[in-house]
């Protein structure tokens, strides 16, 4: 391509001369490149510096206000009233609450999709499979919120009539669903990095392919199956659209999964969606409980990639 | 041990292979109840929505009576939006992508960002929402726009784009690297000539991955502070008057599917709920296509390239 280029241009300077000069001016169009492609590589980096100086900044502007015990103690959540207090503890008990009934759902399920798909698929099964389950995960959560709000919450009410519209339970299992697939690629990866000679040596000694499943691969895949709990955990705590919309927004202390409950993540939308002054302590809120959120999510992601980390060197 | 008789043996082998069988049939109940669900959501949807889905209800402004709301407002957002974080997130992921798997070397540097992709792609969403309105809309002063929002959802599936660029750069063999640089090919002209082309498919694969995944994020654009209720179009992007192009567009403001399916869900009123469903179906049904198409593009690249 560049050698025809290269061929007139010899004819006009001698060839040495021409060789050099092209070869500096490749040389510094090289390092352009490369510095733009490095900017470009840059931009992640200064995405995460810009989230946590903007969650930092906003939230030491709040923690001026309102001192850091109360804000971990106090049992009351009611930043907009005129009688304000700020126990982020409300809304840690809606996420905990909903997050866990999410993953009473979501780990039980996923770990027997991902044994079932490692260990007793076959091939094709598989291949069928996991691109439903991919599509699963990909549906819009606002949808899986108005799925919890009015299809699974009238069902629920059937079997429990006191079960008011909005509750944490129905907005944790339509949640606990939706990060199945997440639990079971995960752990189904772990699985299949498993040596097949382990699995050998189990067969030859005459396990079945349950005992070989549970005995011999489910122990040396753990730390990567611990790892995909970790990461179903902290998609739950983020989760936001489905709480919003099925488990109410109001701010409510309780380890009852039948009551409705705001989390951390629906106060933020229900804060967005009034029209707070720009530099208010209730605008500030948001910052505060974004940061709790993050450093939540920050503890899970680093627990889960260095598990994940850990099994992959093992073999 | 030793002493157990043939017959008892053979009881025990039975029973364990019936434990096979009934693990066996658990997994399949179980991917059941998963494939299900997501069944009766696409079915209750159609099915609360149907009366809606007409061809005015593309062309009609959300109103105060359900019976005459449409999503005219929100498609067309969406797809200002859409266009945005295409133009902002495939650059930016591809070089991203290159750089790390073509030229970065292997120092504290590169270590920083690849730890620093794989933890943003754990952050939840909300909090792209909280860095847009510290950042996009006060800091920057780009208001409540298209533009934030296209900005705002183009951080969020940068790690997505990243990651498919450098898996699809990383199934490329070394061979042809080197066949190209014994040639005498600079780095850039192997990217260029070689590296980029082979990997499109993979590359795309990603981009329409990361993009259904934007297309039915909410909780970063209601944070932004998105309104609900817009009963007109931005300005358009082709005017009549030179030099042809205007690009008010991206100042103005606006609203999304998703945004719009949250105002008609949490209204009491069931007609409102009829028309969050009709929508929810059309937003499932966008994201189920980009998504097939990309599984089926993957699927096909897979098949087809043998090096």
């Amino acid at each position: 391509m560049s050698g025809t280029a290269v061929s007139t241009l010899d004819q006009a300077m001698s060839p040495a001369e021409s060789r050099l000069s092209h070869r500096a001016s490749r040389h510094i169009k090289e390092k352009i490149i490369e510095s733009v492609l490095f900017l470009a590589a840059l931009v992640s980096v200064f995405t995460t510096l810009g989230i946590v100086y903007i969650l930092v900044s906003e939230s030491v502007v709040f923690f001026s206000h309102v001192p850091l015990w109360d804000f971990l103690t106090d049992k009351q959540w009611t930043p907009l009233f005129d009688d304000a207090h700020f126990g982020i503890m409300v809304l840690l008990s809606g996420t905990l609450v909903s997050s866990g009934v999410a993953l009473l759902v979501a780990i039980p399920l996923g770990t027997v999709i991902a044994v079932f798909l490692s260990e007793f698929a076959g091939p094709r099964l598989r291949e069928i499979v996991k691109p439903m389950l991919e599509l699963l995960s990909g549906v819009p959560t606002i949808v899986y919120g108005y799925f919890a709000l009015l299809f699974v919450t009238p069902l629920l009410q059937r079997f429990m009539p006191e079960l008011p519209g909005f509750n944490l339970l129905s907005a944790g299992l339509v949640m606990g669903i939706m990060i199945i697939p997440t639990v079971s690629s995960i752990a189904e990866d772990a699985m299949r990095a498993v040596p097949m000679n382990l699995r050998e040596g189990s067969y030859a000694m005459g396990a079945t392919r349950l005992q070989t499943a549970l005995k011999v691969v489910v122990p040396a895949a753990f730390s990567g199956i611990m790892a995909a709990y970790i990461l179903g955990i902290s998609r739950a705590v983020g989760e936001t659209m489905i709480l919003a919309v099925a488990a109410g927004m109001q701010p409510n202390l309780t380890w009852n999964p039948l009551e409705p409950a705001a989390t951390i993540t629906a106060f933020i939308v229900q804060v967005a969606l009034g029209d707070l002054p720009h530099g208010s302590v209730g605008y500030q809120t948001i910052f505060a409980a974004g940061l709790t959120l993050m450093l939540m999510t920050l503890v899970f992601n680093i627990l889960g990639y260095w598990l994940r980390k850990k099994y992959r060197e093992q073999y | 041990m030793a002493l157990q008789s043939p017959a008892e043996i053979r009881a025990l082998i039975a029973n364990h292979k019936r434990w096979d069988i009934v693990f066996g049939v658990i997994g399949i109940v179980c991917l059941a109840i998963c494939l299900m669900t997501f069944v009766t959501l696409f079915v209750d949807m159609l099915i609360d929505g149907y009366a809606r889905l007409r061809p005015e209800f593309f062309t009609e402004f959300p109103s105060r009576r359900a019976g005459q709301a449409g999503i005219l407002s929100a498609w067309i957002g969406t797809t200002m939006v859409m266009i945005v974080t295409a133009a902002v997130a495939v650059p930016l992921g591809v070089a991203a992508g290159i750089y790390l798997e073509e030229y970065a070397p292997g120092n504290w540097m590169t270590d920083v960002i690849e730890i620093n992709i794989s933890n943003l792609a754990g952050v939840p969403s909300i909090v792209y929402g909280l860095l847009a309105l510290g950042l996009f809309v006060y800091q920057f002063g780009l208001g409540q726009s298209v533009a934030t929002a296209g900005l705002t959802l183009a951080l969020l599936i940068l790690p997505v784009v990243i990651v498919a660029t450098r898996e699809s750069i990383r199934a490329i063999p070394g061979a042809i690297r080197e066949a190209a640089y014994a040639l005498g090919a600079t780095k850039w002209q192997v990217v260029q000539g070689h590296i980029l082309p082979y990997s499109t498919g993979g590359i795309l694969t990603g981009v329409i991955i990361g993009m259904a995944r934007a297309i039915g994020e909410t909780a970063p654009i209601i944070t932004v502070g998105a309104l609900t209720f817009i009963a007109f179009l931005p300005p358009s992007p082709v005017t009549t008057e030179p030099p042809f192009l205007s690009f008010e567009w991206l100042m103005s403001p606006f609203t999304v599917m998703p945004i719009q399916i949250f105002n008609w869900t949490s209204r009491p009123d069931p007609a409102f709920q009829a028309n969050a469903a009709a929508a929810g179906f059309i937003l499932v049904f966008m994201t189920l296509a980009m998504n097939g198409l990309a599984i089926w593009l993957r699927y096909r690249i897979r098949r087809n390239i043998k090096w």
